[in-house]
């Protein structure tokens, strides 16, 4: 045996072993650099490494150790965050050409209280460029591998947030989720990924994709550590006017409790629209089905009561959801411009070009297909005429469906479903077909348009292609600890039946090709 | 629901200032018209009587006090910028007149 | 340049519907959405923040002394304030607006159906009051300026400008926009109401305290709308938007003019083109600019970084309380208190100068001497200087100054004009202008006694007269005496040094 891998570990075992003065974090902060260089060639999850500035921190945070005022639980476990979010000297993209070498000039509050909590950010994460996409194949940058499979997407939004948690090169990421950018990845790639209640987390600083749908959260391998991480990044934001000014519940409290995998006293609902009723329409691929039936049998046998409930909207939340995002999305983003920061394109053969057609020139060559794909859609679903139509009645299907889960919460304590319909698709299988990728997140939209938190945790490997799939849970607006006890009840149920974690078996790296 | 056309791509290009190609714009109004047929359900769904929701969180009077916080310094702000001189933003020759 | 139809023929044949739009920059210390300074005049870009400068990730948060003064104003214009009303975003791209969206209000303003009383002349020249129904006032942030400049190293218009230089100092200052409803039946008093409108709106503004109300520096905009029927039909005609009206007499005369344009275009069988103008005043025209069509399409839609505003009736109750003295009051008590006419307070209504004519009363001055100064020698001054009363550089307290030196005898009228003369040249004071030029009245005998002699002497016929008892010819000698001091005597003293003397 040589030296303990400090990779292999989890956040919380990570803070007790630097609590307990066993390693540094400037040893840990290396650890994790050695391992993203050694496999990050082959899994691109991130789009930047931050080797002097991580190894910084971690040197901070082992003075505040060493003189007994750690600033967090998590004082000096390194991280890696989402490309979307700002960081403060390090370049944020978004994973597009357009933002390609800006370097904001100020730190998201999420990424502001990592900092202030003491934990090293060790890169940028590769992501679907401005967050429009299901793969990680729509990032300008090159897609993220699936480090289950490498020949497979990793999810997205945030497949590079994922992927680094999976393949081990940081404990801790951020994501962040509109459609379900953290709980699709998280489930295809065998990892935690929590949606917080909507106002949870700070977006000051986040890049908009659709402000009134995205939500920052963790990912990491454990429901405790993405407790103990939501613990660090939530709470009330001044600077943000949607944050809820209200405490947090215990997070890491609930997981605790969870993790005795005691669930008598909770009802549970399994939501006939999201995959409840079997194979139906056929998108539910039956290794997911299966698995998420095995996972709620595990949780009868410990205690919980299963109730089936219906939510009819549910149907309409992905026509909902691909009309309020594209029409958000289309003023979101229409602040890259090539004026004051990013790209600056001068179109070709047009001497003197005004500012409107550097503008053109800069839009059309700096955002990928998909990004003006929904920025189109969007600029059509707000225009005169057809507001209406699109936009004015999404957000009543919105009022509708926030209406189903208030109906499906009177008769149950949280709401469970597969995460997504398969398990992790190959790069460049639905590239050419919008549609099919839109479909990955049927399950998880319903909860970004109502605002409510849920997690995913992984429920096995299907047996069609041994690939990780994973269950979503789903509670009310603002009651985030439910997820966090039911998903560690689950997480410690299905620990106990594989004799340990499910990213155990996942296939060693090193060496893999490229 | 209506068929999006090819000259009303160009025109919603327009409007998103996005200098789509003519291959470009070929393609996306299939795409878009396929994209639209799947969500044209949503018309039927929701009655007058159901209001709309543009926040998941219903929340309102969220105010800052009139303070006074520092911001960028003028170094700061222009340090992305692809072009600037004395002290501004450097911008190409701005053609229609403001709103 | 277009050929103009004259007011006269072109009130003849068509009616004109008026509505004004103006713009008022609040003067909080912070700006509508961030933290930043929005002082007038900073060094380029020095009050900016990632919010205000649009960068990735930046967020809003309301201003609740903007929102305070949103609804001070819309209670002053005796609106109604929305119980719940929210931000819009209006999407259109400007290189020096930073997100390409102005984070404005639509169709739910905080303040609406409300009305401003203003005092105008009626057909018989007497005072009058027109009510402007004011449809909204809603809030708003204000975009960055530009600079457009020539590779020759000119700048100035955007025309022909090889590039533009942006400054963010003014993007995200909180505007409140009040629009009036279409003004009908003003017939040939369109343009003075306009004026009216405008002078006494930022009266009211300025007695609010919410603005430092400056139209030579932009902090009261307005937009001119203008448009046609003819005479007798009830339909709006076609309109055109008037921008950059920048002092109240260029509301008055925009006016003039589109109405003059319009009226020539329409008698000639032409139609208007719905368009966007701009106001230019030294040339005394407007311009076509952009032309408003089908294309332009905000697709405003709830802003969602931004949570909606419901002011409890509580609060609103509260600010109303804070109101200062409608304008009408407060005009009926100061005629009163100064015993004007209501033909002298109309027209110290007229010249935007009750504010002024109130502070010179207070600094110690008759308010028939204040009237005096403000509405003759000092209006005709910034008549000629093209500039508003109250941007002249002469203050109420300056010009209770120099009255005082009249009531004293220090000066007379033609001297405290030199004074004046002075204090615009930026000599000082009234006090320092009178030392420095020596422009007291003389009032020692002896130097005086000398000039009436030689005036005597060289006028013996003139003396002889009087000496006879033709009092009236005194008037010659007396002209000769102040010719000698350079008027610099009180003409009542030469009188009776001369009578003394010829007595």
């Amino acid at each position: 045996m040589s030296a303990p891998d400090w990779t292999r570990r989890t956040a919380a075992d990570l803070a007790g072993a630097l609590a307990a003065g066993e390693v540094t974090s400037v040893e840990l902060t290396q650890a994790h650099l050695d391992r993203i260089g050694a496999v990050d060639g082959a899994v691109h999850a991130f789009l930047h490494v931050d080797p002097e500035g991580a190894l910084a921190q971690a040197d901070d945070a082992d003075e505040y150790r060493r003189a007994g005022t750690p600033r967090s639980a998590l004082d000096g476990v390194p991280i890696a965050v989402k490309d979307v979010l700002a960081t403060r000297g390090l370049p944020t993209t978004c994973g597009s050409k357009i933002l390609e070498g800006w370097v904001p000039p100020y730190d998201a509050t999420v990424v502001a209280r990592l900092r202030a909590a003491g934990l090293p950010i060790l890169g940028k994460t590769n992501m679907d460029e401005f967050a429009m996409g299901s793969s990680t194949e729509h990032s300008a940058y090159g897609p993220t591998h699936n480090p289950w499979d490498l020949t497979r997407i990793p999810g997205g939004s945030g497949g590079g947030s994922a992927a680094a948690v999976a393949a081990f090169e940081a404990p801790l990421a951020i994501g962040t989720d509109t459609g379900g950018s953290i709980r699709q990845p998280a489930a295809v790639t065998g990892t935690i990924g929590v949606k917080p209640t909507y106002g949870g987390v700070s977006r000051y600083g986040l890049v908009a994709l659709a402000s009134s749908l995205d939500q920052a959260g963790p990912v990491t391998r454990t429901v405790l550590d993405a407790a103990l991480l939501h613990e660090v990044i939530g709470g009330h934001d001044p600077l943000d006017s949607t944050s809820v000014d209200q405490p947090l519940p215990g997070l890491a409290e609930a997981a605790r409790l969870g993790a005795t995998g005691d669930l008598s006293g909770v009802t549970i609902g399994v939501v006939t629209e999201l995959g409840g009723d079997g194979p139906q329409d056929g998108g539910w691929q039956a290794g997911v089905l299966a698995r998420f039936q095995e996972s709620v049998e595990l949780m009868v046998a410990a205690g919980a009561e299963v109730v089936e409930v219906s939510c009819p909207h549910f149907v309409h939340a992905l026509a909902a959801y691909y009309l309020i995002l594209p029409a958000e999305a289309s003023s979101n983003l229409a602040k890259f411009d090539a004026m004051r920061y990013g790209l600056r394109v001068l179109p070709p053969g047009v001497e003197s070009p005004s500012a409107e057609e550097v503008m053109r020139a800069t839009r059309d060559a700096g955002f990928g297909d998909e990004v003006k794909r929904r920025i189109i859609l969007g600029t059509y679903a707000l225009s005169s005429g057809y507001y209406d139509a699109y936009y004015g009645q999404a957000q009543k299907v919105r009022t509708l469906i926030t209406r189903d889960f208030e109906a499906a919460f009177t008769k149950a304590d949280v709401l469970v479903s597969p995460t997504a319909p398969t398990t992790a698709f190959k790069l460049g299988e639905k590239l050419d077909d919008p549609l099919a990728m839109y479909l990955n997140d049927l399950a998880t939209i319903p909860a970004n348009l109502a605002g409510v938190p849920g997690i995913s945790v992984p429920s096995g490997l299907a047996v069609e292609d041994g690939l990780p799939t994973g269950v979503q849970i789903l509670a009310p607006a603002l009651a985030d600890d439910r997820v966090y006890r039911v998903g560690a009840a689950l997480e410690a149920l299905l620990a106990n039946k594989w004799g340990g974690a499910l990213i155990a078996q996942a296939p060693e790296l090193d060496g893999a090709p490229a | 629901m209506p068929e999006i056309t090819r000259d009303e791509v160009a025109h919603l290009a327009d409007l998103a200032r996005i200098d789509l190609s003519d291959a470009e714009l070929d393609h996306l109004a299939p795409q878009l018209n396929v994209i639209l047929e799947s969500v044209a359900s949503i018309s039927r769904v929701a009655g007058d009587d159901v209001p709309p929701t543009s926040h998941a969180i219903p929340l309102t009077n969220v105010f800052r006090d009139d303070v006074v916080v520092p911001g960028l310094t003028a170094e700061q702000a222009l340090s992305g910028a692809p072009a600037h001189e004395q002290q501004r933003f450097a911008v190409p020759r701005i053609l229609g007149d403001e709103q | 340049m277009t050929e103009l139809l004259s007011l006269e023929e072109a009130l003849e044949k068509f009616d004109p519907a008026l509505g004004l739009e103006v713009h008022v920059e609040l003067n909080t210390a912070s700006k509508m959405f961030c933290g930043c300074r929005t002082e007038f005049g900073a060094e380029p870009n020095t009050q900016v923040c990632p919010t205000c400068l649009g960068l990735p990730g930046a967020m809003p948060v309301v201003n609740r002394v903007a929102v305070e003064s949103a609804m001070r104003i819309g209670l002053a214009l005796n609106c109604e304030i929305a119980e719940w009303c929210r931000f819009a975003r209006k999407n259109y791209f400007y290189p020096d607006m930073p997100k390409n969206f102005q984070t404005s209000q639509y169709d739910e303003p905080i303040a609406f159906e409300g009305y401003l009383d203003v005092m105008v002349e009626n057909g018989d020249g007497e005072p009058e009051v027109f009510r402007v129904e004011i449809e909204r006032a809603h809030m708003e942030e204000d975009t960055g300026k530009s600079l457009h400049v020539q590779r020759s190293g000119r700048s100035g218009r955007i025309q022909g400008a090889d590039y533009s230089l942006v400054d963010y100092n003014r993007a995200g200052i909180p505007l409140i926009e009040i629009v009036t409803k279409p003004i009908r039946g003003a017939r040939e008093r369109a343009p003075e109401i306009a004026k009216a409108y405008v002078s006494q709106l930022r009266e009211m503004i300025v007695a609010l305290a919410v603005s430092d109300a400056r139209m030579d520096q932009g902090s009261i905009r307005a937009d001119v709308n203008l448009s046609l029927s003819p005479a007798g039909d009830g339909a709006l005609g076609t309109r055109t938007e008037t921008k950059n009206v920048n002092s109240l007499r260029s509301v008055e005369r925009a006016v003039v003019y589109e109405m003059r344009r319009h009226a020539a275009i329409l008698d000639g069988g032409g139609s208007i083109l719905q368009e966007t103008r701009h106001w230019h005043e030294d040339t005394g025209v407007t311009t076509s600019g952009r032309e408003k069509s089908d294309a332009e399409d905000y697709r405003y839609f709830p802003e969602p970084d931004l949570v909606p505003v419901a002011p409890s009736r509580a609060w609103v109750e509260e600010l109303r309380a804070t109101l200062p003295e409608p304008p009408r009051v407060r005009r009926s008590r100061l005629q009163a208190d100064w015993g004007f006419s209501d033909l002298e307070m109309r027209d110290t209504v007229g010249a935007g100068a009750v504010g002024l004519v109130e502070e010179t009363v207070a600094a110690g001055a008759s308010a028939q001497a204040a009237r005096k100064w403000w509405l003759s020698d000092l209006a005709r001054r910034a008549n000629d200087a093209g500039v508003e009363i109250t941007a002249l550089g002469v203050t109420p307290a300056q010009v209770a100054q120099v009255q005082r030196l009249v009531d004293d005898g220090s000066l007379n009228d033609k001297l405290a004009r030199q004074v004046f003369d002075g204090v615009l040249a930026g000599e000082g004071s009234p006090a320092e202008v009178v030392a420095a030029r020596n422009l007291a009245i003389v009032s020692d005998d002896g130097a005086l006694g000398a000039a009436v002699d030689n005036a005597i002497a060289a006028n013996p016929d003139v003396a002889d007269k009087i000496r006879d008892g033709k009092l009236a010819a005194a008037g010659a000698l007396i002209g000769a005496v102040m010719k000698e001091m350079r008027g610099q005597a009180d003409a009542g003293r030469v009188r009776e040094l001369i009578l003394e003397k010829l007595g």
